[in-house]
C-alpha cells in the first residue's frame, strides 16, 4: 500500500512475517514495515467476527495493528521499532486453545 | 527497551508525553533543578507534530516545511536539561497518589511524582462512515505519520476526505514527495463559512492566514477538489475498491486503492479520565476536555494537563502551556528557582499571540453532524466489537440511557482500544437519540489499565517486605 518517496539510506533491517522474509529499513516501526512489503495482506483477521482489517491511525489509539511479534500476541505494531531477526506473525481471528 | 539502572525509584516532576508541550514542560522543570522523567511510548521524540524530528529519513528536505524544523529546537533544549528520559515506554495507570503505572520492554513499574504533567496531546476525531474499517482505509495523521517516520508514501490511487488544516498540508508533503493525489473531497459544511466570518479579524493577524491560503493554493493548483460533500461511502469486499460521494444534488464515485480521512482532533482523555480528573463537554470544539485552572491544574491536587490534551490550541500554544505547567511546578516545588526559568507573564504573553485565530480555525472547520452521527443503520461505531449505529439505536429504544449501561448491552468501548475511537461518536449519538446534550449524556467511566497489560509486566513490578507480608499469611 505504501512506498518510499526517498533513496533512503537508512541500514536495512531483516525481519520475517508469516516465514516470508522482509526488508525493512530502521526507523520503521513493524506496521510501516509491513504497509511497504505488500506480500502480506490483510494486515489481520479481527478476532470478533473474522473481518479483514489494517492500521488505521498509527499513533497507538485504534489497535487496528495488532500482531504477535517474538511469540507475544497483541502488540501495537505501529508504537514498536523492527530490530534484525524479528520474527512477526499475523493474528487471524479469534485464537484458538492448543491440546 | 527495558528499564534502565540510573531510574529513580520516586522523581519531583514526571512528565507523560515527549510533544512539544511534554518537551518544554521537561525541560523547564529540570532547568530548575528539580528531579524529572519524562516518559513516551514512542521510540523518538517529537510528540505527533514533530515526529520522527531526530530520526526521520525526510530531516534536512523541504518535503515536511519548516515548522517541522521547529522541533529540533525543542528537543536540543530538552536534551541539554538533566532530565531523564524513558522511550518507547507505556504509561498504563495514574492515581491519585501520583503514582506512575509504567510498562517497558515487558516489565512494570510503579514511579511516584510530587507533580505530574499529562501532555498526551490529542488524537483525530473517529470518522464514521460506511466502510470505514476497511482495509486501504485510514486517518490522514496515519499517512502524515507513515510519511515523517519512514518517508513513505501511498501506492496507488489514493483520495484524501475530510477537512481541517492537517488535511491541506498532507496533501502539499504528499505532492512535494512526489505523490499523486487523485481527488479531495472537502466536507467543511458551508455554513461555516458564514460562522467563522465573524473571526475573521483575529485570524488575519496570526500566522494561520498566509501559511494557510498558501498550503490550498499549493494543493489546488495540483488536485481535483470536490466540495460542499454530504455523503462518503468506502466499499470493496476484502479491502477499498471505490468510494461513493454525495454533495448535496452532485453524485459520484472513484475507484482507490487508499482513502485517508480526516475531521479534526480532539483531546485524547484516556488517561486523565482514568485518574478521574474532572472534565466537560466543549460545545465549540464538539469534544470533552478536562476543567483546568490558567497553569493546567486538574481537578486532582498535583496532577496537571498541558497541550493540546488540556483542549486544542496547536503545537506551538502546547509548548507555551507546557511551559506555563512547569513555572507553577517550580513555583511550588523550588521557589528560590523561579529566576532560572522564564517569567510567567512572558509565557503568558506568548500563548496569547499563539493562541489568535484559533476561533476562527474552530469554527470553519466545526465538523458537520452527518459525519459524526452516522446516518446509515450499517455504519460500524466500535470498531474493536463491531457494532453499528442500528445496533446502538436498537440499544436506545429499549432502554440504554447512556454510555455506561451501553457496555452491558452491546460491548461498546470494552474492545482494545477502550473507546477511544467510538466514544465521541456514542456520546453523541446518544444525545441526539435522546434530546439530551453531551454533557448530560456523558462519556465512559474509564479505568486503569489504560493500554493494555499483561500479567507477567504487573508481576515484574518489584515488591517490598511490607507489599508481601500484606498477602502472605502465618
Ligand atoms: C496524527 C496527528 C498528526 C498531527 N500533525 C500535525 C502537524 O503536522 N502540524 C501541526 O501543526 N499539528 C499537527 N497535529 C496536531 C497536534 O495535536 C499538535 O498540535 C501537537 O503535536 C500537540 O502537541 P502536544 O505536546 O500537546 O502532544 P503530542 O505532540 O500529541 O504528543 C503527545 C505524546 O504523548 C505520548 N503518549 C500519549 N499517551 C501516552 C501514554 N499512555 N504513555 C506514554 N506516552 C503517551 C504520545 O506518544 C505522543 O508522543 C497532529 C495531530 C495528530 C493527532
Ligand atoms: S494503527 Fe492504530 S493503534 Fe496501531
Amino acid at each position: 500500500m505504501f512506498k518510499r518517496a526517498t533513496n533512503h539510506q537508512e541500514p536495512a533491517v531483516q525481519i520475517t512475517v508469516d516465514g516470508l522474509p522482509v526488508t525493512a529499513r530502521r526507523g520503521d516501526t513493524v506496521s510501516a514495515a509491513i504497509l511497504t512489503a505488500g506480500c502480506v495482506e490483510p494486515y489481520r483477521y479481527t478476532a470478533v467476527n473474522g473481518t479483514p482489517r489494517a492500521p488505521y491511525c498509527m499513533m497507538g489509539v485504534c489497535f487496528d495493528c495488532l500482531v504477535t511479534i517474538d511469540g507475544i500476541g497483541n502488540r501495537q505494531g505501529c508504537l514498536i521499532p523492527v530490530s534484525d531477526g524479528m520474527v512477526i506473525t499475523r493474528q487471524n481471528g479469534k485464537r484458538e486453545i492448543e491440546s | 527497551m527495558s528499564f534502565p539502572e540510573s531510574l529513580h525509584a520516586a522523581y519531583d516532576v514526571i512528565v507523560i508525553g515527549a510533544g512539544p508541550a511534554g518537551l518544554a514542560a521537561a525541560a523547564t522543570t529540570a532547568e530548575a533543578g528539580l528531579r524529572t522523567l519524562l516518559v513516551d511510548e514512542n521510540s523518538a521524540p517529537g510528540g505527533q507534530i514533530y515526529r520522527a524530528i531526530t530520526t526521520s529519513p525526510l530531516k534536512n528536505s523541504s518535503i515536511l516545511g519548516k515548522d517541522y524544523e521547529a522541533g529540533n529546537d525543542l528537543v536540543h533544549t530538552f536534551e541539554k536539561s538533566g532530565a531523564d528520559r524513558l522511550a518507547g515506554c507505556t504509561v498504563w495507570s495514574l492515581d491519585r497518589e501520583r503514582v506512575v503505572g509504567l510498562s517497558c520492554g515487558g516489565e512494570a513499574r510503579l514511579i511516584k511524582a510530587e507533580r505530574v504533567i499529562i501532555a498526551t496531546g490529542a488524537m483525530e476525531r473517529p470518522f464514521p462512515i460506511p466502510g470505514w474499517t476497511l482495509p486501504g482505509v485510514m486517518t490522514i495523521g496515519a499517512g502524515q505519520t507513515l510519511l515523517k517516520s519512514s518517508g513513505l508514501i501511498p501506492s496507488g490511487r489514493l483520495a484524501l476526505a475530510g477537512q481541517g488544516p492537517l488535511l491541506w498540508l498532507y496533501a502539499a508533503q504528499i505532492l512535494r514527495a512526489g505523490g499523486h493525489i487523485a481527488a479531495i473531497f472537502d466536507t467543511t459544511p458551508l455554513a461555516n463559512y458564514i460562522s467563522a466570518a465573524l473571526h475573521l479579524p483575529g485570524f488575519i493577524f496570526s500566522p494561520y492566514w498566509t501559511k494557510g491560503l498558501g498550503l490550498i493554493r499549493e494543493v489546488k493548483r495540483a488536485v481535483k477538489i470536490v466540495t460542499g460533500v454530504t455523503r462518503l461511502e468506502a466499499q470493496g469486499k476484502n479491502k477499498l475498491q471505490t468510494l461513493v460521494w454525495e454533495a448535496g444534488s452532485r453524485t459520484g464515485s472513484i475507484d482507490l486503492d487508499v482513502l485517508m480521512l480526516h475531521q479534526g482532533v480532539v483531546p485524547h482523555v484516556n488517561l486523565a479520565m482514568a485518574a478521574g480528573i474532572k472534565h466537560e463537554w466543549d460545545a465549540i470544539q464538539l469534544c470533552f476536555r478536562p476543567v483546568l485552572d490558567e497553569s493546567g491544574n486538574s481537578s486532582i491536587k498535583g496532577i496537571m494537563i498541558a497541550g493540546d490534551g488540556a483542549g486544542i490550541g496547536g503545537a506551538e500554544s502546547a509548548a507555551e502551556r507546557g511551559r506555563l505547567a512547569a513555572i507553577d511546578t517550580v513555583a511550588n516545588l523550588r521557589p528560590d528557582a523561579l529566576a532560572q526559568i522564564p517569567s510567567r507573564d512572558n509565557v503568558r504573553n506568548r500563548l496569547a499571540q499563539t493562541m489568535r485565530g484559533r476561533a476562527f480555525l474552530d469554527h470553519l472547520y466545526r465538523p458537520s453532524k452527518v459525519f459524526r452521527i452516522p446516518q446509515d443503520a450499517s455504519t460500524i461505531v466500535c470498531r474493536c466489537e463491531e457494532i453499528t449505529a442500528g445496533e446502538i439505536r436498537a440499544s436506545i429504544a429499549i432502554g440504554a440511557t447512556g454510555p455506561n449501561q451501553l457496555k452491558a448491552y452491546r460491548r461498546t468501548g470494552m474492545g482494545p482500544c477502550q473507546g477511544r475511537l467510538c466514544s465521541l461518536t456514542v456520546t453523541e449519538l446518544m444525545a441526539d437519540e435522546r434530546g439530551k446534550s453531551p454533557e448530560e449524556i456523558g462519556y465512559y467511566r474509564l479505568r486503569s489499565p489504560v493500554k493494555p497489560i499483561s500479567l507477567a509486566e504487573l508481576a515484574s513490578i518489584p515488591q517490598d517486605e511490607t507489599a508481601i507480608k500484606a498477602v502472605v499469611r502465618g
